[in-house]
């Protein structure tokens, strides 16, 4: 009967069909489905604090308003995912404990500080630019539910790449000092940028699962170099450097060649000992546990007005 | 306690409503509420549906097969199946 069920899953996987909430699938797909949408799940909504830092500093009226829905929507990529983990059969409350007690991992970029308001550019443009690298292909993964959650992910951080590019030029078109903290935000987060996309491909085990299973449809490195292709004109545009003294245009590849990225920072952030890890983690805790008596006030009301009604509640 | 809610979204007039994800709400009213936040920050619809999960009574897949069998081996069910002469241009 498994076995019957193994055949019926490869075949919908060979032929570029979806896997659908109900259907079989193997635990290990399960599992790294789970794993990996909670994690992005996670990294969205801890994605809120670095650029809510600047909700109550940014510039102008016209710039609160537009960091505001860009951190509204991160709230609300936040829930898609976790709706999409839900339907894999786990609950969002176990998802958020798994958060809280550091058994799951969300995006090590959040744990940089955003130090001034060009920081908001550099992130708009590099790391939602990395996102969207990483996520299209996302939108044809093999699970239906992650899939679509993924479309209208991708079709909201459009908005959120161009605000960012938007800061940024005007930065760097303003004064003197504008300009270098617009220099200054990017010569941080570039190569954070770069390190989002994870180890080399030599270094990632799990890829060749991923890719067989259709979650992944390329690999760590395509995908930064991909990246590194699309940015570096743009920073151009900006008339702002990249901090790689390598960087340069391989004519025979097509490619930018870009230098040595430190691995060593990536693995003592992910390990905890980024310069944030500790501030985000407590302030999610915080916000969590100091939150709850809404959820609890909500279930209160729901039920007082469920007896009135005369209604049994669920 | 909170539970889970499926929502579902008529984009514009004219259309039906289709399933557009999930939400946790304690009540219908912020179930509602919810899914306005979460499905249309930006006009995405006109009217909102939301059902709790546990209301909805879905076919399984793996009776897939059977369960759907009974129209697959209808062809006489479509235009297709029907060869007119050539001088009938449209029908």
């Amino acid at each position: 009967m498994s076995a019957d069920l193994q055949t019926q899953f490869d075949a919908l996987i060979d032929a570029d069909e979806r896997i659908e909430p109900r259907d079989w699938m193997p635990d290990a797909y399960r599992k790294t489905l789970i794993r990996q949408i909670a994690q992005h799940a996670h990294s969205e909504i801890i994605g809120m604090q670095p650029e809510g830092n600047w909700i109550t500093r940014a510039p102008s009226l016209k710039r609160k308003a537009i960091l505001m829905a860009k951190v509204q929507d991160e709230a609300g990529h936040g829930l898609y995912l976790y709706g999409a983990a839900e339907t894999l059969g786990v609950d969002r409350a176990e998802l958020l404990d798994l958060l809280h007690t550091r058994k799951q991992k969300y995006s090590s970029i959040f744990n940089y500080p955003t130090i001034s308001w060009a920081d908001v550019g550099a992130i708009g443009w590099l790391v939602d630019g990395a996102a969207i690298t990483n996520q299209v292909p996302l939108c044809r993964c093999s699970y239906g539910p992650y899939a679509r959650a993924m479309i209208r992910i991708c079709k909201e951080e459009s908005f959120h790449q161009r605000q960012g590019f938007e800061i940024l030029l005007t930065l760097s078109n303003g004064t003197p000092a504008q300009r270098g903290l617009a220099q200054d935000a990017v010569n941080r987060w570039w190569w954070p940028s770069l390190m989002m996309f994870g180890p080399p491909d030599a270094d990632s085990p799990n890829s060749a699962q991923s890719m067989a299973w259709g979650i992944k449809r390329f690999s760590n490195d395509e995908l930064r170099q991909k990246f590194v292709d699309m940015t570096v004109p743009q920073a151009g545009v900006l008339g702002l450097t990249l901090p790689d003294p390598e960087l340069r245009f391989d004519e025979e590849t097509g490619h930018h060649h870009f230098g040595e990225i430190d691995w060593t920072e990536f693995y003592q952030v992910v390990k905890g000992n980024g310069p944030c890890n500790e501030q985000r983690l407590r302030h999610r805790v915080r916000a969590h546990e100091e939150g709850a008596w809404v959820g609890e006030a909500a279930a209160a009301y729901a039920a007082k007005q469920a007896s009135r009604e005369g209604v049994a509640v669920a | 306690m909170s539970q889970l809610w499926e929502v579902f979204v008529r984009g514009r007039r004219g259309l039906s409503h289709v399933h557009a994800g999930s939400v946790h709400a304690a009540d219908a009213q912020m179930a509602l509420r919810n899914a306005r936040d979460v499905y249309t920050r930006r006009g995405e619809g006109v009217s909102i549906w939301v059902v709790p999960s546990s209301q909805i009574t879905a076919s399984t897949p793996d009776e897939k097969d059977p369960f759907f069998d009974p129209s697959a081996d209808k062809v006489y069910r479509h235009p297709t199946f029907y060869n007119l002469p050539e001088e009938v241009r449209q029908m």
